[in-house]
C-alpha cells in the first residue's frame, strides 16, 4: 500500500519542522505521520479481535453528555434512518423496525479523544447486519453517518443558552467541546451538521451497531435519541449520535471533528 | 581454591576490580562516547522535549486520571492544566498529530541506541549488571553523601552512572509501550493489561514523564559537575 511505505516516513523526516503547524495537522509532516499511523493502525486492527466485556457500569451521571447544537437535539417530526449510497436496497427505518432485527448488546469500554474513559453498556443491530440487508456494494469502502445534530440552529441565533448548556453537561470542568475548541478557528457560519466516515472494516466489526438502547433502557435524547453509532474499536468522536443517514460511498470522506484537524482513523 | 606456590593470585585469575569494565578478549579501544551514541543521545533531546511537551498539551484536554467517575484520589493535581510554557501544539488536535507523529521518530532511535549497544558490546560497559555494579554503586553514594571519603574505583562509569543511565533506558521503554497501550487498548489489549488497563497506562505514561523529568534535572547538574564528560559526549572523549 503505497500510503504506508518508508518513502512517506523518509519523507515526511526530510520535511521536519517546516511542515508542522498544528493549526493544520492534516498538511506537512503532520499530515504525513498522519497517513503513516492510519497505516498503521489498519496494519494493527483485526476483524476478529473483541474489545473486552467490562464488568462494571460508569454512574450514568458521571457518563459525559455531548452534542454540538446548543439544545438537546430531538429527532425531526416523521423521521426514519435512511440507508443509502452504494447498495442495492436502500431503506428507510424506524426504531420498530431496528428493533425487529438480531439484537446485539455490547458493554464495552468508551475511549474519548481527550483521554478520559467510561462504560455504558448498549444495545442495537450490527451494522454489518444493516449492510447485508440493504446489499451493500463490496466496491463502497467507507460508511459516512450523518446526525441532525448541527452548530447554528436557525431559531435561536442570538441568544446564549450557556447556562442551560452547561446544566446538561457532566458535572466535570472539562467536558467534550470545550477542550475541542480551535484557538484559531474561524467562528463557522451558518450550520454545520456533525457527521462522521468509518473504513468498512471497522464499521462491520462486530461490535459496531446501530445502538437504539443504553444500559439496559432505551437511548435517552441526551445520549443519542433515538439511533446512535456505538463501537468497541473506535474513539469516541467517531461515533456519531442523532442518527439520520448511513451511506455506503466508495471514496473516504471526511467529519465534523476531522475536518477541523482531528485524525481520520481514530481506532482504538 | 587451592593456594599456589608463590603466593600472590595470577592477575588473569583474580576477579575484575568492582566497578571494572568486562571486556571481551578482542575489544579494541575506542571512543568514550561512539559517533551512534553521540548521535542518538542528541537526537533524543529534542525529540524527547517535543514528546514531553505536546504530551502536556494532550493532557490538558483531560487533566485528570482514572476513569470517568472513579477518579484516582492519590493524583495530587487533579483537574490542574499544565502551564502553559509547558506544553506545545496549540490545541488538543495538533498536540495529538505531533505526539503520534514524533512518537516513531523516539521509537526508531531507541532501537538505533540499543541495536547499536548490544551489536558493539558497549552494554558491556554501560549497562547497570547487580552483581558487578551494584556494591560500586553503594559505595559511590556514601561518598556524593560525604559519609565515604574516597571515591570507588570506576572505569567509563561508576555503579551509581550505570544505574541511573540503566533506569532512563528503562523508563524510555515503558514510556513507549504505555504510549502504545494508550493508544491502542482494545487492538493491543494484553499491552494495556500490563498496565492495568487503559486508565492505568495513562497514569504509569505520565508517572514515567515525571521520572524521566528528574533523572534530567539530576543528569544536568551532576554533568556540570564534571565537565570531562560533558565534553565527551560531543567530542567522543579519548579512546579507552
Amino acid at each position: 500500500m503505497s500510503r504506508f511505505s518508508r518513502r512517506t516516513f523518509l519523507g515526511a523526516a526530510l520535511l521536519g519542522a517546516a511542515g508542522c503547524d498544528p493549526q493544520r495537522p492534516h498538511e506537512g509532516f503532520l499530515g504525513a505521520m498522519e497517513r503513516w499511523n492510519d497505516g498503521a493502525q489498519r496494519l494493527l486492527f483485526r476483524k476478529g479481535k473483541l474489545a473486552r466485556d467490562e464488568r462494571t457500569l460508569t454512574n450514568l451521571e458521571a457518563f459525559p453528555v455531548y452534542h454540538i447544537s446548543d439544545d438537546v437535539p430531538s429527532a425531526p417530526a416523521g423521521w426514519k434512518l435512511e440507508v443509502k449510497g452504494l447498495c442495492a436496497r436502500p431503506l428507510s427505518l424506524s426504531v420498530d423496525d431496528l428493533r425487529k432485527m438480531a439484537r446485539t448488546d455490547i458493554r464495552v469500554r468508551h475511549y474519548c479523544v481527550e483521554g478520559w474513559s467510561a462504560v455504558a453498556s448498549w444495545h442495537g443491530v450490527r451494522l454489518s447486519e444493516i449492510a447485508r440487508i440493504a446489499g451493500a456494494d463490496p466496491k463502497a469502502r467507507f460508511v459516512e453517518f450523518r446526525s441532525f445534530d448541527a452548530t447554528g440552529s436557525e431559531d435561536d441565533d442570538d441568544d446564549d443558552d450557556e447556562a442551560s448548556d452547561d446544566a446538561e453537561a457532566s458535572d466535570t470542568p472539562e467536558h467534550e467541546p470545550d477542550a475541542k475548541e480551535a484557538p484559531g478557528a474561524a467562528p463557522q457560519a451558518g450550520r454545520m451538521p456533525y457527521y462522521s466516515c468509518w473504513d468498512r472494516d471497522s464499521a462491520e466489526h462486530p461490535q459496531s451497531i446501530l445502538a437504539y438502547g443504553m444500559n439496559g433502557r432505551d437511548l435517552m435524547p441526551d445520549h443519542g435519541a433515538p439511533v446512535r453509532l456505538y463501537s468497541g474499536v473506535k474513539l469516541g468522536y467517531k461515533m456519531v449520535k442523532y442518527l439520520s443517514e448511513v451511506i455506503y460511498l466508495p471514496a473516504r470522506s471526511g467529519g465534523f471533528w476531522e475536518d477541523q484537524g482531528y485524525e481520520w482513523f481514530a481506532g482504538v | 581454591m587451592v593456594a599456589r606456590e608463590g603466593g600472590a593470585v595470577p592477575e588473569e585469575t583474580a576477579l575484575p576490580a568492582t566497578g571494572e569494565d568486562r571486556r571481551p578478549e578482542h575489544w579494541r579501544p575506542r571512543a568514550e562516547q561512539p559517533l551512534a551514541i553521540r548521535l542518538t543521545h542528541w537526537i533524543n533531546v529534542p525529540v524527547l522535549l517535543v514528546m514531553a511537551m505536546s504530551g502536556l498539551q494532550i493532557l490538558a484536554a483531560f487533566p485528570r486520571l482514572g476513569p470517568k467517575g472513579a477518579p484516582y484520589g492519590w493524583y495530587l493535581f487533579d483537574g490542574k492544566r499544565p502551564p502553559a510554557w509547558m506544553t506545545t501544539g496549540e490545541w488538543l488536535a495538533g498536540a495529538r498529530h505531533i505526539h503520534f507523529g514524533l512518537g516513531w521518530f523516539l521509537v526508531a532511535n531507541g532501537l538505533v541506541y540499543l541495536a547499536y549497544a548490544i551489536g558493539s558490546g558497549e552494554w558491556r560497559r554501560r549497562a547497570f549488571l547487580p552483581g558487578r555494579d551494584a556494591r560500586n554503586a553503594m559505595e559511590m553514594a556514601l561518598y556524593y553523601a560525604r559519609i565515604r571519603r574516597t571515591a570507588p574505583k570506576q572505569d567509563l562509569y561508576n555503579g551509581l552512572q550505570r544505574l541511573a543511565y540503566t533506569s532512563a533506558i528503562a523508563l524510555g521503554v515503558i514510556e513507549v509501550l504505555s504510549g502504545f497501550a494508550i493508544w491502542k487498548p482494545v487492538q493491543l489489549s494484553l499491552l494495556a493489561a500490563l498496565f492495568g488497563g487503559y486508565d492505568g497506562a495513562r497514569a504509569v505514561h505520565l508517572l514515567g514523564l515525571v521520572a524521566l523529568a528528574l533523572f534530567t534535572v539530576g543528569h544536568i547538574v551532576l554533568v556540570a559537575l564534571h565537565p570531562r564528560e560533558l565534553a565527551s559526549i560531543f567530542t567522543g572523549g579519548k579512546r579507552r
